[in-house]
């Protein structure tokens, strides 16, 4: 291995290192602003340089390709010298407007200013003033305090894939901008924020609401889409004031989309925080005891073996385990989590999982989706997509209506007949066929119809045929929410309901008019509830809330314990931020009263021992952020695909569950980004 | 002084015809196929036993330039013509582009040749309306007359000539800046390394050299580089433009023999200072970039790179500007600070807040409305620039501040008194 002598210590780098990264190996930090590691090296602050020797002047380390050999000294009194200079002249039009600040507490430049910079200033002159731009709902700006990094400028147009935000202007004059100043485009505008070093781009909802050093901060992860993504909440009180990405390379990198960021505001409006029973037609505030007796009496009276359950978007594991087992113990094996209809194939775990996992989207050479935006149903994900766009060229098809993804791709048709096209003969059949490692994506809006399973087959002979790598899988199914896919792992669904969840839902409703618990669950058609004991186990009141005849108070993500599995399988437990508002109560507590009401008494008594149950039924959640993909693909059959339409599933990327439904934040998203998209 | 027929550019006041025909009667395209049948590396031994240097104002040894050019990339090569001549001060370029354009286009096919590139464009400064007319002009009758193109001038070789006109700004005239403007980027320099000659103009191995190095290149091969090294000092050889403007009775253009005392080069030339050499209060040698020279160095100064790097500043463009005594020194090296702040591209912290500062610590020195050891503190400030940026325009705007404090210190401290005076 090459040799590097960092302030007098020889130490060895691997091949393809800057300076910088070999003097981080060594021990050596080196102050920065403009270098972030997941955005192309800019080499504009000038913070980073460092003595070279037989170089005649100081060289950015950040950009400097380490060579065997180099001689580097980082505290050199030319280095000191050099980042004294830089952090002068940082400052010198900087507002140093600190104790307003919201980025204080956490800002580099204070930081560095602290340890590179001088204690008093020299510059006489008057500091310039930059106005501020919009950039819309999310992004507040005070652009006086930008220091030209560019690194906003860099993630969007390379991450985010929009030309939104740029720099305008020379000289001292040069001005980060957005387009026109309109609201950035992008699902992904948040992270932004948090790649600002300083504090000229903040986040607007939680502007003026807090210092960093008086907030709870919990690691935990999001649920806002399928894929789970690292995020650390930040809580004062019972107040939840800002979700903020973790890295976690195997997922979201070190991005999490505007929802999963912003909706949190959503968490203390249209809360609901204690127990309602409809009385001559209007729900009214009661208790707990009073709840469990009612619903204890309706499911005799309704007969216990017709109960239905039936699962939603954020629906826990040990919700999910603990309701089938009550259920099951009612006699009655009537519960679903497929509100979407998406289809699967019995007994394949791989029809229902993202098989090749995330990061592996990395090294695709050819995509092709199926009635999937996965720019809207994981943002994130989108975001990987783009990055195999381009490092590694990679070539995409989408068979669906065209959209705007933020990279260019071959659309092949509106309808899903176009699968049976792809062989030989057509071109991205023929791109598919020749690519290293080729990816079939399939979206839940391609197979959430009756001949769905047949879909899902003929692609998994697609896959096949394709299939270059023993260990990639190349059928993938994205599904959008965080629940779908431990709810099926635990079988929670009724072949009754195959096919055609609504309609044989509605059917099953009017014959039985049974209790039905709804688990947070909102995206159903509520007119055929009408003559059914509803039962809306939830935090947020939403559509179901309002025709339900009891209500019961459930803690949100940030407030309790959960486990899911993501779409590819891993297996991930969420933190408790602070306790829940209100009387809400964890799900499987619910259950677990309940059941020993109706004398079927449920064998668990605490949190630690219904997952040691579950485990001990489902080994495969046995392990925490662990996956075992599906490498080799268990089912496929080529069916003829009739002329099927796609169209998008998610209407409003910023308001499709009951938390973003009541948050303001993503309302004036909706209303400044989706109304002039339209 | 340069006998007339040491003189390479024939026509650079543009007496004769600037066209093709003009240019063949000067010799110009006469025997382009036999150099080009010497072979890339003949060639480029012979532009590096010229020791040509070259002329836009770093002065780096030509020939070395030409042979960093990977010999097989699998890439394609391109040649950059840097014709974004904006010096202040400087317009040697303009003239071989308006009255000698097939000199510079024949030099395009021989370097391109030498470095294995098919492809050239010219990057021509915006403002240069009519000389950008001629070039295509002269781009044109080449083409029809098949000296460039498809086998140009029947040497097997295929060699296109692209123009591309600028849109205005100084910091395009840096090679890698002007690199990303012929992209259709922002102009802004990029960072070193990788340099042009392994990844320049789109990813590829990229030359960019200024227009009279190129335009030069085509005569040391017909006369052989120990004539061009023949004249001129040891490792400051050939001939250059000069270009004298500023307090001198005759402002022109000249090509010099490399190394003639400045006095020569001002008496001979340009008819001397106004008010004669003893009015003289200052010169800049090479452009707005390098430290001025007082009067007691121009007494004897050599013009060429070694002598004038030796007195602390520099051949750079060789645009000599002389200021006689009714000049504010101070005023108009503040005037050449505010240049830079303008010009500034604002990608990089020092140039960005650096030039807009020491600007305006200038302006206040004009009227010496600052206090002594505010000298010091704009000095210090200099040199927390020079050195620290992407490009070379920090060091240029430092360094005219760090030459007028050299020699001129005394005269900022008696605005000081002098207002400090006058205040109290």
């Amino acid at each position: 291995m090459p040799k590097i002598t960092i302030d007098n210590q020889e130490i060895e780098f691997e091949n393809g290192m800057t300076v910088m990264q070999a003097c981080e190996q060594a021990g050596s930090e080196i102050p920065r602003f403009c270098y972030h590691e997941k955005l192309s090296i800019a080499g504009n602050c000038r913070m980073c340089l460092v003595e070279m020797e037989k170089a005649p002047k100081p060289v950015a380390s950040c950009a400097m390709p380490a060579a065997d050999g180099m001689v580097i000294k980082t505290n050199s009194e030319i280095v000191k010298k050099a980042r004294k200079g830089v952090m002068e002249f940082l400052l010198i039009n900087h507002p140093l407007d600190c104790p307003i600040c919201d980025q204080g507490g956490e800002c580099d430049l204070q930081d560095q200013a602290m340890y590179y910079g001088f204690d008093k200033t020299r510059y006489e002159e008057n500091k310039r003033a930059v106005q501020n731009k919009n950039m819309g709902p999310l992004v507040k700006t005070i652009m006086t305090r930008c220091i030209h990094c560019t690194r906003c400028v860099r993630f969007s147009t390379e991450v985010a894939g929009v030309d939104d935000i740029g720099l305008l202007g020379r000289g001292e004059n040069a001005e980060i901008t957005t387009y026109l100043e309109k609201t950035i485009d992008s699902e992904l505008s948040g992270n932004v924020i948090d790649l600002c070093p300083v504090g000229a781009l903040t986040s607007k909802p939680y502007a003026f609401k807090s210092r960093p050093w008086e907030l709870n901060k919990t690691e935990t992860y999001d649920v806002f889409d399928g894929i789970g993504s690292s995020i650390r909440i930040d809580t004062r009180g019972k107040k939840v004031l800002r979700a903020l990405p973790r890295i976690n390379e195997e997922i979201n990198e070190e991005w999490i989309s505007d929802k999963s960021r912003f909706a949190i505001d959503g968490l203390s409006r249209q809360r609901l925080d204690t127990v309602y029973i409809k009385k001559s037609g209007k729900l009214q505030k009661s208790n707990w005891d009073d709840a469990i007796t009612k619903i204890k009496l309706e499911i005799i009276k309704r007969e216990q073996k017709n109960t239905l359950i039936l699962s939603g978007k954020f629906t826990d594991i040990e919700t999910i385990y603990a309701s089938k087992k009550f259920n099951e113990k009612l006699g009655s094996n009537y519960f679903d989590c497929r509100f979407d209809n998406a289809q699967f194939i019995e007994n394949s775990p791989d029809s229902y999982k993202f098989n090749s996992t995330i990061q592996e989207i990395e090294n695709a050479d050819a995509i092709l989706l199926i009635g999937s935006n996965p720019r809207w149903e994981a943002a994130v994900l989108n975001a990987r997509i783009r990055k195999a766009y381009i490092e590694n060229n990679c070539k995409i098809a989408l068979i669906g209506p065209k959209i705007d993804l933020t990279y260019s791709y071959e659309h092949l048709s509106d309808s899903l007949e176009y699968i049976n096209k792809l062989n030989d003969k057509s071109n991205f059949g023929k791109i598919l066929k020749n690519s290293k490692n080729p990816l079939i994506i399939i979206g839940t809006s391609a197979i959430n119809n009756k001949y769905g399973s047949m879909i899902l087959q003929s692609c998994a002979s697609l896959a096949k045929k394709i299939q270059k790598n023993k260990d990639v899988n190349p059928l993938n199914i994205l599904n959008q929410d965080v629940s779908r896919v431990g709810a099926l792992e635990l079988k929670f669904y009724n072949k009754e309901f195959n096919n055609d969840y609504h309609s044989t839902i509605k059917k099953y409703l009017s014959k039985n008019k049974p209790v039905v618990f709804l688990m947070g669950l909102d995206e159903i058609d509520l007119s055929i509830l009408k003559d059914s004991f509803v039962i809306y186990m939830g935090h947020n009141g939403d559509r179901s809330a309002s025709i339900a005849d009891i209500i019961l108070p459930t803690p949100a993500y940030t407030e309790k314990s959960s486990t899911y599995m993501n779409i590819e399988g891993r297996v991930f437990q969420t933190t408790k931020c602070h306790n829940p508002l209100g009387d809400a109560k964890e799900e499987w507590k619910v259950f677990r009263a309940l059941s020993e009401t109706m004398k079927n008494k449920l064998n668990f008594n605490n949190l630690v021992e219904l997952r040691k149950e579950i485990i001990s039924n489902f080994n495969c959640l046995a392990h925490l952020n662990e996956i075992n993909p599906v490498k080799k693909i268990s089912f496929g059959k080529n069916h003829k695909i009739n002329d099927i339409k796609v169209s998008y599933n998610i209407e409003n990327f910023y308001m499709n569950d009951s938390i973003s439904r009541s948050s303001e934040t993503m309302a004036l998203c909706t209303k400044d980004i989706l109304s002039k998209v339209a | 002084m340069l006998k007339q027929k040491d003189k390479i550019f024939q026509n650079l006041y543009g007496f004769d015809d600037w066209k093709l025909k003009g240019a063949k009667e000067r010799g110009i395209w006469s025997n382009t196929r036999d150099l080009i049948k010497l072979g890339s590396d003949k060639i480029v031994e012979e532009i590096k036993n010229s020791q040509l240097r070259g002329r836009g104002g770093a002065g780096f040894p030509a020939g070395l330039k030409w042979s960093f050019m990977p010999k097989d990339s699998g890439k394609n090569h391109y040649l950059v013509v840097n014709a974004d001549e904006s010096e202040p001060g400087t317009c040697k370029d303009r003239e071989i582009l308006r009255n000698d354009p097939h000199l510079l286009l024949e030099g395009c096919l021989i370097a391109g040749f030498a470095m294995h590139a098919h492809t050239c464009y010219i990057y021509i400064r915006g403002e240069y309306y009519s000389e950008s007319s001629n070039l295509q002009k002269a781009i044109d009758e080449a083409y029809e007359n098949n000296l460039i193109g498809k086998n140009a001038c029947g040497s097997e070789w295929d060699f296109d000539i692209f123009l591309h006109r600028g849109a205005g700004a100084y910091i395009c005239g840096e090679e890698t800046a002007l690199l990303e403007s012929l992209e259709g980027k922002k102009g802004q320099p990029r960072l070193k390394p990788p340099f042009p000659a392994g990844a320049g103009l789109y990813g590829c191995p990229t030359t960019v050299t200024n227009v009279e190095t190129i335009a030069v290149s085509p005569t040391i091969l017909r006369r052989g580089s120990a004539w061009f090294a023949g004249l001129g000092r040891p490792n400051n050889t050939g001939t250059k433009i000069f270009s004298i403007s500023g307090h001198v009775n005759n402002p022109c253009n000249v090509e010099e023999e490399m190394g003639i005392p400045l006095k020569e080069l001002i008496e001979n030339h340009a008819g001397g200072v106004i008010g004669g050499w003893d009015n003289l209060l200052a010169v800049i040698p090479g452009g707005a970039s390098v430290p001025l020279l007082p009067k007691s160095i121009c007494d004897n100064i050599k013009m060429d790179f070694d002598s004038l790097k030796e007195a602390k500043s520099g051949l750079g463009t060789a645009a000599v500007i002389v200021m006689n005594k009714s000049t504010d020194i101070v005023e108009a090296i503040a005037r050449l600070s505010h240049f830079y702040k303008h010009e500034s591209c604002g990608q990089c912290t020092p140039c960005r807040e650096g030039t807009g500062w020491m600007y305006r610590m200038m302006e206040k020195m004009i009227h010496g409305n600052v206090q002594n050891q505010d000298i010091d503190k704009i000095l210090d400030v200099t040199k927390q620039i020079e050195g620290h940026t992407i490009c070379a325009l920090g060091d240029a705007a430092a360094w005219p501040i760090q030459g007028l404090f050299r020699h001129f210190r005394p005269e900022i401290e008696k605005r000081i008194e002098e207002r400090n005076r006058r205040v109290a």
